[in-house]
Order: structure tokens, then sequence, then C-alpha cells
């Protein structure tokens, strides 16, 4: 009896003792990066992020990409790692609404990143606060059959006339200018933001997706009519509410059609489907308006501090890792991105090296994408607006009028 | 109290074998059912705290054209998915005979209703096409210029549909079958000497002895028309423009999709559903319960 009793208590006390030691080192980490290039990206900066603090044991789980942005709501409130990647600017609103995600100002303070990341501070201060670490971004623009212009004598448009010269001489060559897929609607959304941006410019596109501008002023219906005008002259893929985007990349590949308006990820698959880099081609997208500074889209992928997490302390340990200058060169070179750190440097290909130059070119400001800056709501019903303008172009009234409806009732 | 459950013990064992089934019910379904009515007058976001908001949802839902949109749908869906009932009648009459190999028809026949929905809807997608399409091919060979069926507002809910009957065909098909294998021989003999055939035989003297399994047919093809859920969402995602969206879509696309979680406007949208389709129920109740007293 007695020395069943002895046994039980050592065990119990080896079994705190071992609880109490993997507190002090335990690090938990949600991400969505099911794709290849994220997921092994990951992966390395997890391994070299244990290899400096040994003390430290990461868990990292992994989430299926579309199934994420519904489950981090659950995993959030009731069994919160301690970091999780999301998105910057309004996309993560909600989350820092409902108090689960928690202000960073000190790991920025304390690593001089108010400097290093300077570039994405404002799309990640809500109400005067730092509310996580941003890893990487993106281009966006035109990407461009180089080859099929060259064949056609077309010189690579930098204002709203000769992009629509361009597409005429395509459209007589029987090319498609610009290939889009909007079945599922965002697509839609990045020509929409860059036309606003190119007609409006970065404040007034702002203003319109925080719901501040109504959808009725007359500096939308100009964005939409400039929009107007390729649509009349054809210049997008016929029956594109078909087509997912990568199945509207077929006809690039094929030479049917010869610029897309879209964001880096698009390289590679293009690249995968046998087009070389002599053919390939990225452009700023023209302007429109001269009056209005050039603005740019480029999404930021980020990390968060969840104010729910047990191992606060690791959790800012592994933000600080993952904003220095080396880590963030390293992680975007597996991705195939850009860094934001500005000590960073930028890997050596073709495409990554144009929107480098591009973006840190741009003083008009850089927005996120129209369902990253738009409350959720407001997206969903204003790409949807967006892919029916396209279709039916004589609807434009009616659908922005539905768009004002739903803001003045999000605004109530 | 040991006697009170010798003396009861004939009155409590049918409510002690009911009860886990009861429980389930009560809590997976009926409970559920009035949270989601209680639900439908809050504004909620799943994360925050709920503000009552009284009818405002009900009041939102009356004035929202997309609500309409799911609803015509709704009943488009409702009214042609019963074309599977008399197709499948068709078929099952046609397979109804006695040829060498008939069995491996038969299950050629009943193929569509064994794979998933997701690849019924994957397959017709690719058949709808515009560019490489099938039919647009075949339309092609008459003159015809390329139809994009999934992305046109006026044949998307059409196309979708004709994808669901594809399936449902062959479930009502079996339903007949097997039917069709109770029909009395000798009644059909009897009708024969009395000069019955063609249509006039299968009206008058088949038909009547299928009942059961036309009742089987109109109920599971009713359930299968408001199950186009998946259908809609791998064939267009309630697209073009949401026009393909019926009412349980536009309620997860209120809830529970990426750009929803408007809780307690989706649940306003699932109480109407469920309001339309008590009506069904209702009427079903109704007649099972006519049957069984008719049956005494």
């Amino acid at each position: 009896m007695f020395k069943r009793t002895k046994t039980l208590f050592a065990g119990l006390a080896a079994s705190t003792m071992l609880t109490a030691a993997a507190f002090a080192g335990e690090l938990i980490i949600n991400t969505d990066t099911s794709d290849p290039a994220p997921k092994k990206a990951f992966e390395e900066v997890i391994a070299g992020f244990e290899k400096e603090n040994p003390d430290i044991k990461v868990t990292w789980n992994l989430f299926d990409h579309e199934g994420y942005k519904t489950s981090i709501r659950n995993f959030l409130t009731a069994d919160a790692p301690d970091l999780a990647n999301w998105y910057a600017g309004n996309r993560m609103l909600p989350y820092v609404n409902a108090g689960l995600f928690e202000p960073v100002d000190d790991v920025w303070e304390e690593n001089g990143l108010n400097e290093q990341l300077a570039s994405a501070k404002g799309s990640m201060t809500i109400d005067g606060k730092i509310w996580g670490v941003p890893y990487t971004y993106y281009q966006w623009g035109v990407y461009y059959r180089k080859d099929l212009f060259e064949a056609n004598n077309i010189a690579v448009p930098t204002n709203w006339d000769e992009f629509k010269a361009a597409g005429e001489t395509l459209k007589a060559a029987g090319i498609t200018p610009i290939t889009i897929g909007t079945k599922y609607l965002w697509t839609a959304g990045g020509v929409f933001d860059y036309l606003n941006l190119r007609t409006n410019g970065y404040d007034f596109h702002m203003a319109l997706t925080k719901g501040e501008v109504a959808w009725t002023d007359d500096r939308v219906r100009a964005t939409m009519a400039n929009w107007k005008e390729l649509i009349d002259a054809g210049f997008f893929l016929e029956n594109h509410a078909a087509f997912s985007w990568q199945e509207a990349l077929a006809p690039m590949v094929q030479g049917e059609a010869a610029m897309y308006v879209m964001g880096n990820f698009a390289v590679a698959p293009l690249r995968e489907a046998g087009l070389t880099d002599d053919q390939l081609g990225f452009f700023q997208f023209p302007m429109i308006n001269p009056d209005v500074p050039m603005a740019e889209e480029a999404p930021t992928d980020t990390i968060h501090l969840t104010a729910n997490g047990k191992n606060k302390e690791n959790g800012k340990k592994f933000l600080a890792y993952l904003a220095r200058a080396d880590v963030q060169t390293q992680i975007n070179e597996t991705l195939g991105q850009l860094p934001i750190n500005s000590g960073s440097s930028v890997g050596d290909d073709k495409f990554l090296q144009a929107g480098y130059e591009m973006l840190s070119n741009t003083d008009g400001g850089i927005a996120q994408f129209f369902d990253r800056d738009a409350p959720a709501e407001m997206a969903k019903a204003g790409m949807e607006g967006f892919q029916e303008f396209m279709v039916k172009p004589e609807r434009l009234d009616a659908i922005l009028e539905r768009l004002e409806k739903l803001r003045q009732r999000m605004n109530k | 109290m040991q006697n009170y459950w010798k003396r009861n013990q004939q009155r409590l064992a049918p409510w002690i074998f009911l009860a886990p089934g009861m429980i389930m019910f009560a809590l997976y379904v009926i409970f559920p059912i009035f949270q989601s009515v209680s639900l439908s007058f809050y504004e909620w976001d799943g994360l925050g705290a709920k503000t009552y908001v009284g009818t405002e949802n009900y009041v939102e839902l009356m004035d929202d054209d997309d609500f309409y949109t799911s609803l015509k749908n709704n009943v488009i869906w409702l009214v042609l998915y019963m074309l599977a009932i008399p197709g499948g009648l068709f078929v099952a009459l046609f397979l109804n005979q006695t040829v060498r190999g008939i069995r491996i028809y038969k299950s050629l026949f009943f193929f569509p209703f064994v794979i998933s929905q997701v690849v019924v809807g994957l397959v017709f997608s690719w058949f709808y096409d515009p560019s490489n399409g099938l039919l647009n091919i075949f339309l092609g060979l008459f003159g015809v210029e390329p139809v994009a069926v999934l992305a046109d507002e006026r044949y998307v809910t059409y196309g979708i549909i004709a994808a669901g009957l594809w399936p449902q065909t062959a479930y009502c098909m079996i339903l007949y079958l097997t039917g069709l294998n109770a029909v009395d021989p000798e009644q059909i003999e009897a009708a024969r000497l009395d000069n019955a055939k063609g249509v006039k035989l299968l009206w008058y003297v088949v038909l009547p002895q299928l009942k059961p399994a036309t009742f089987i047919a109109v109920v599971v093809t009713i359930i299968g028309a408001l199950r186009s859920f998946d259908l809609i969402s791998i064939m267009t995602d309630g697209g073009p423009y949401g026009s393909s969206r019926v009412l349980a879509f536009y309620m997860y696309e209120q809830a529970f999709s990426e750009y929803g979680f408007r809780m307690g406007y989706g649940a306003a949208i699932a109480v109407v559903l469920f309001a339309i389709m008590m009506v069904y129920i209702a009427f079903f109740l109704f007649k099972m319960y006519r049957d069984e007293k008719g049956a005494h």
C-alpha cells in the first residue's frame, strides 16, 4: 500500500514537472499555407527558428487554404494557437474588434520594425495599434504575351489611349486582348481596383471600399464608364463567367488572348504550361488620369498573435524572428514573392524584380485587394456586381443602386 | 419502486426503447429549429455579441432581390425535378423485359445514381464548357453559336437541373423496376383478354398498381430537388452574379461562406425555407395518416 502511494506520488511529480517544462518552451502556430511552395517556406522558417531557440518546441498545424477561412473563427475562440496567419487591411478587422488578436506594438518597437517594415505599417494598423507582422506580398499588374505584342508591333502601353489602341490592334489580329475568368468573382475585383485607382486615385478608392463614399457617386460612374469602353470594344474573354482564373489561363497559353490583369502567382502556372520568359512579360497597369498618382495593388500576408494563446512570449520571439531581414529574404525566395523588410534582398526572378521596382517607386499608395479593403459583405456584393456589369453593362444603374443600398444598411 | 416497475413494465417499456431516438431527435432536430427561429431575430457575426433586432432581418428579406431569385429558382427546381418520375417510369418500362444481359443494361442505367453529386456536377460543367464542351461541339455541327449555359443567367438553372435529373431519373427507374416486379401478371393477362393494350393498359392497369412506387418516387424527388446544394456549389458557385442560387445555397452563403457570417440573416432565410417546407411536410403527414387509417 505504502509503496504504491509512493510511486503514484513520484509519477505525479514527474508529470507536473513535465508539463511545467513543456509550458516554458512551447509554441503553437496555425497556418493555411497548404500549397507546396508556402508549405515548404514555413517548414524552413520553423526549422530555422527552432535551431536558434532550442528550448522552444514548435507545434505547427497546417490547414487547407479554403477551409482555413472558416476554421480560423472556430479555433480563435475555442482552442486558440499562439500565432495564426491571416491578411492585412480590413480583412483582420472582425478579429481585432472581437478582441481575438493582440496588438504587438512592443515587438515592432524593440526590433526596429517601425523602420524596417515601414511600407506595410499602414495596412497593419487599426485604432493606432499594430496587429501583427507582415512577411510577404506580391504585385498585381498586367501579364502579357510579349511575342504576340511584338508580332503585332505593339509597344508596352503606358497610358489609356495606348492601352485601348493595343487592344484594337490585337482584336484586329483575331486575338482576345484580355483573358479573365470571373466564375469565382474576385478576378473582376482586381480589374475594378485598378480602374478605380487609376481613375480616382488611392484615397478615393480607400474611402469607397471603407463605405465612406456613395456607390452612386459620379466618380464611381467615371470608373465604370472607363470599364464600359473596354467591354463595348470586346476586350474581355467571351463567356468569362463560366471560367475560373486557372481555366482562363488556357487562352493565353494557346496564344488566343494576350493580357491578364493578375497577381504574380499567375506566373508559376503560366511557366508550367510552357511559356518561356521570352514569351511572357509584365507591365504596370497603364495610367488613365494623369492627375492621379499611380497606386498599386499588393496584397500582404501576415502573422498575428492571438489574444487567447498561452505562450505569448514565445509568440513574440517568433514574430521578431519572422520580421528579420535575412529570414524574410529566405522565406520569399521559397515563396517566389516579395519581402516586406527593407533590408531583405529580392530573388533575381524577372517578374519579382519588375514588381519590386514598381512597388518601390509607388508614391500613390498600396491597396490590399478589393475583398481585403472592403468589409466581407460589401466585397461579395461588389464583386458580384462587377461580374454582372461585365456581362450586362446596361444594368449599371441597378447594380450601383443595389450596392448603395447595402452600404447604407451597413453604415447604420 | 420495485413494485411500481412490476406494475407498469408493459406501459413503460416502449417509452424506454423509444427514448434514445427521441432524445437524439429532440436534441439535433427539434431544438435547432427553435434555435434558428430565435437566432433570426438577432444580428450576429458568429464572434461578437448578439444584438436583438426584432423582425429587421425579415423586413430586409422582403426587400432583397437575391432572396426572390433564390425563391424562384427553388420553385423551378421543385417543378422541373418532377420530370425524373415519368422519365424513370419510361426507362423502367423499357428495361422491364427479359433479354440476354438485361442485368448489365439495368446496372448501366442505374450507374449515374451511384456516382457522387460532385462528380456529376464536374462532368456536366465540362459538357457545357463553351469552348471545348461536347454540347457546343454538337451544337456547332448544326451551325449554332456556342452557348455558355452556366454563364448565362437565362439558362443556368435549367442547365444545373438537367445535370441533377440524370442521377434522379436513375433513382426513380430503380424504384419503378422493383414496383413492376410486384405487378400482378394475372391482372395483365385478364386485361389483355379484354383487349386492353398500350397506353390504356399502362394507365388503367399497371399504373394503379405502381402507386406505392410513385409515392416514394415523389418523396425522394422532392427531397432531391431540395438537396440541389452540391450541384450548384460545384457547377456555378451560385453564379453568374447569384442567378443560380436556391434558398439553401443563399442561406449557406450568408451564414457560413467566406464573405458571409451574417448568422441572423442566414437563420431568417432558413426559417422561411422551413415554413415553405412545412406545407409539404404537413401534406405528406396528412396523407400518411389518411392512408394508415384507411387500411384499418
